[in-house]
């Protein structure tokens, strides 16, 4: 049996009321709230959270590919995968691609996984969508897009929903687009999408799909497609194609919420579908874009098995309401800003970055094997990596130590006003684990009034400073999300 | 340890600049100007010079930052990098090589000219792969403050309003020295009023940013006299650099400095001092912070652990108390040009010792110690001297 063995999400703390928009350029204002990347997070952190919160109860060397599907990649040449498959722990032979430049990238890439595996060139393929597209400022489209990402692990053993096949659609046309110089999305009329795209190219893949497996549309639970951008007429697709709307999953519930999700939409769809299956349901999911392509899965017992994940009903719960639409400006960087009159942080040195990637990237500490201590140096001047033992003194006699899905407590912390910060203060806390080793981190996704001694705190994968178009991918605590 | 430099050498003569935003002043300015007054103090000149030692961290670049301006002739300069406690290297290091036989005049020369860049406060504090928290040393510092408060129980009201008073006292003392570079008188309303920089450090518990030099002539003990009869010798220095283990072990508790306290042991231990409190006359300490001040009460053992806030309240380290601490107005107010703060502690001493200090002058001071603490309280380096007559 082939499919689905685990799902996880991640969707961004921080929400902006769309009154806010309307607000700053007047005009209109879609109803409800769309999810917004904090400065320090972009599509690659958002799919790295993801991919933890899926693989929570699963041994991380067991994966043997890692699939990342995104129209916002942080670069146009070089693999944001290879970076993930660090920060997740893979193992060093694991098949790494990033999917790119569609907007059904996410199911692109979970058709990929599925093939790997059928092929047995892999027994375990992570796939992750995540996207953070941007509209140019004062349009609609603005109001409507969302940020967010979805993970799912493909694989043979306990699968918790046995794909039973798929079905493709390729369909060209410039419906939405960014060229390579773009940094917002262009479209085409949404009328003339609709009516000669996607009203044409879903019910295409959807029935095409149920014919090839002889299922009609009552045999599904739950029926999971992307919404076309006018998200209203989603459910006049849905019923010309014969399906009840107690079957739906409803994009208007994330659309409301979080907003259009790009690649990673109809993933999120998925995961939340997946939250509540039943064994025996039965799930079909359609992405789309540039044609689509459809999955029929039918879920296992082994569902209620799969330990507690903040996949997508907690994360949506857990939210920090922007207090104006400057932020959003600040954190996407859309407009320039005055700088602090601090000094300018040198250059990122790739060698050194990639002499330390496994702590970097991993945040590997060690243990030391004769005093037990576990220990990791994140500020020193000349002590990373640890040598020497902090606290025995005992050379090179250590054990790798894994930080990154440590819970810790606040053992003191500053509201820093001096320091630049795309969202002031500089939030720097000193952090115990919970079992050893402590350490200085800048916290993130916090309200500074709730900061103080003694505050649970985990860790989260975030890009920490940029220069000369590469990022810095590195770690921050954050206050127990949920 | 087997030896000790205590009375194997003497400061003969001493400089030190205006400190302050110096716009019209480069480090040359600072280096010879420091050192002329050092020089006309011990009643030579610059050609007698024999060896050199040069402190600061941003402004220096080798020895030939100071051979070069001051045009010495051929003699070895070393150019010492320490942190805050490199002028208080650059004095150890030039007093070993006198007490060691090998020269008979050398000079101490520390000099910082920061206002060059444009910027408020320190530069950052970024490592290679910058993934050093977006902290400044404000930030640093606060998380003592944060952390002290929350030991001691101390309400912010309470805690902050300590530390005002600590400000309040050096501002009072800076404000009778016209080389210092705050000079206003505050009171403890408007500290504690002023805007947070790093909750709960406000303005006025923040040092000056400073330009300024300062230099010490150093000769031997035995030739101290020939050069003046008031010669102040040296009884300890002592250093200790941290192995960063504050920062990843857990049981160090941000309400001390170890290494201040074990160069402060070490420091006693050489000079042979016994009950600190009592045989101390005066101090001037790294007050980078008011926090910073408080916590090194404690280690030094001026005051009981938890207790420095009694002695505070009391007034102990006013001009006028039993211990005075700051009497030129510390780093708060004479300002921290990180090279020169060392010498510039030690030139105040002297002076002290030498009832040259004016309106700040403590009644017969016997020893005075000077602290200063390198980097940041998770990973110091500690400087501890002491002079006397």
């Amino acid at each position: 049996m082939i499919g689905i063995t685990s799902y996880g999400a991640y969707i961004p703390w921080h929400r902006i009321d769309r009154q806010q928009f309307a607000k700053a350029w007047g005009g209109f204002a879609i109803p409800g709230e769309r999810a917004v990347a904090y400065y320090d997070e972009d599509s690659v952190t958002m799919a790295v959270e993801a991919a933890l919160d899926c693989l929570g109860g699963i041994e991380p060397s067991t994966v043997d590919g890692l699939l990342f599907a995104t129209t916002t990649s942080p670069y146009k040449e070089k693999l944001c995968s290879a970076t993930m498959a660090l920060a997740l722990h893979l193992r060093r032979d694991v098949q790494t691609a990033d999917v790119t430049g569609s907007l059904r990238s996410g199911t692109t890439a979970l058709g990929f996984a599925l093939d790997a595996i059928k092929a047995k060139r892999a027994n375990s393929v992570l796939v992750t969508a995540s996207d953070t597209r941007m509209a140019a400022p004062s349009g609609i489209t603005e109001q409507s897009l969302g940020d967010g990402a979805a993970a799912l692990l493909l694989g043979k053993k306990n699968v918790i929903a046995e794909v039973l096949d798929s079905y493709s659609i390729s369909d060209e046309l410039a419906a939405t687009w960014r060229s390579e110089t773009d940094t917002f999305i262009r479209s085409w009329e949404d009328r003339m999408v609709m009516d000669e795209s996607y009203s044409k190219v879903m019910p295409e893949a959807i029935s095409g799909l149920m014919s090839k497996i002889g299922l009609l549309p009552k045999d599904f639970a739950k029926v999971v497609f992307d919404p076309p951008a006018d998200v209203r007429r989603h459910g006049r697709v849905a019923s010309e194609l014969g399906f009840d709307p107690a079957q739906l999953v409803d994009p208007a519930g994330i659309f409301m919420n979080l907003g259009l999700l790009g690649s990673a939409m109809s993933l999120m769809m998925l995961v939340s579908a997946l939250e509540q299956a039943n064994p025996g349901d039965k799930i079909l999911l359609a992405g789309y874009g540039n044609g689509a392509e459809a999955f029929a899965f039918e879920v296992t017992d082994a569902v209620k098995k799969l330990g507690e994940r903040r996949a997508f009903a907690k994360h949506l719960q857990s939210k920090q309401m922007m207090n104006n639409y400057n932020d959003y400006l600040r954190w996407r960087e859309i407009v320039p800003l005055d700088q602090a009159r601090r000094p300018e942080r040198g250059h990122i040195s790739v060698a050194a970055n990639w002499r330390q990637r496994k702590d970097l990237l991993g945040l590997w500490g060690i243990k030391c094997r004769r005093c037990k201590t576990p220990q990791y140096d994140n500020g020193g001047i000349t002590t990373t990596p640890i040598r020497v033992c902090a606290v025995c003194g005992a050379v090179d006699d250590f054990d790798d130590y894994d930080f990154s899905r440590k819970k810790a407590t606040v053992f003191s912390y500053t509201q820093d006003l001096l320091a630049p910060a795309a969202d002031p203060p500089s939030s720097v806390v000193l952090i115990d684990f919970d079992d050893g080793g402590r350490m200085l981190f800048d916290l993130t996704d916090r309200n500074p009034d709730e900061v103080k001694v003694g505050m649970k705190v985990e860790m989260t994968f975030r890009k920490v400073f940029v220069d000369r178009g590469l990022n810095n991918y590195y770690w921050k605590a954050r206050p127990v999300r949920c | 340890m087997s030896g000790s430099i205590k009375d194997r050498v003497a400061i003969v003569g001493m400089g030190c600049t205006r400190f302050g935003e110096l716009w019209n002043k480069g480090p040359s300015d600072l280096i010879v100007e420091a050192t002329n007054e050092a020089c006309a103090d011990a009643g030579i000149e610059i050609k007698d010079i024999q060896a050199a030692w040069a402190g600061s961290i941003f402004s220096g670049h080798g020895g030939r930052s100071v051979s070069e301006p001051l045009r010495l002739k051929y003699v070895p300069v070393t150019h010492v990098v320490n942190a805050c406690a490199s002028g208080h290297d650059a004095v150890r290091n030039a007093s070993y090589s006198v007490a060691a036989g090998i020269y008979d005049i050398v000079l101490a020369v520390g000099f910082e000219k920061i206002k060059d860049e444009g910027m408020s406060g320190l530069p950052g504090m970024d490592n290679l792969t910058h993934t050093h928290a977006v902290a400044t040393m404000p930030g640093m510092f606060a998380m003592m403050a944060t952390k002290y408060f929350h030991r001691y129980n101390l309400s912010p009201q309470d805690g902050k309003t300590m530390l005002a008073k600590i400000s309040v006292k050096s501002h009072y003392n800076g404000s009778m020295n016209p080389k210092a570079h705050l000079r206003n008188v505050l009171t403890v309303e408007r500290v504690l009023n002023a805007p947070i920089i790093a909750w709960p450090l406000g303005l006025f518990d923040c040092c000056g940013v400073s330009d300024g030099g300062s230099a010490a002539i150093i000769t031997r003990a035995d030739m101290a006299k020939k050069f003046r009869p008031d010669p102040v010798y040296i009884k300890a220095l002592q250093i200790c650099a941290s192995p960063t283990s504050g920062r990843i072990t857990t049981d160090y508790d941000l309400t001390h400095v170890e290494e201040g306290y074990r160069a402060g042991q070490a420091a006693y231990a050489e000079a042979g001092i016994k009950n600190p409190r009592k045989e101390i006359s005066m101090a001037e300490v790294h007050d980078c912070f008011s926090i910073t001040e408080a916590v090194t009460m404690e280690d030094l053992q001026f005051s009981q652990r938890g207790k420095v806030k009694e002695d505070i309240d009391a007034g102990t380290f006013e001009l006028t108390g039993a211990l005075p601490v700051q009497p030129d107005g510390g780093l708060k107010c004479f300002g921290h040009p990180i090279g020169a703060s060392g010498i510039r502690m030690l030139y105040e001493l002297y002076l002290q010792l030498q009832g040259r200090a004016g309106k700040r002058q403590i009644e017969n001071p016997k020893l005075g110690l000077a602290h200063n603490m390198g980097h940041e309280p998770l990973a110091p380096t500690v400087s501890v001297c002491i002079v006397g007559l």
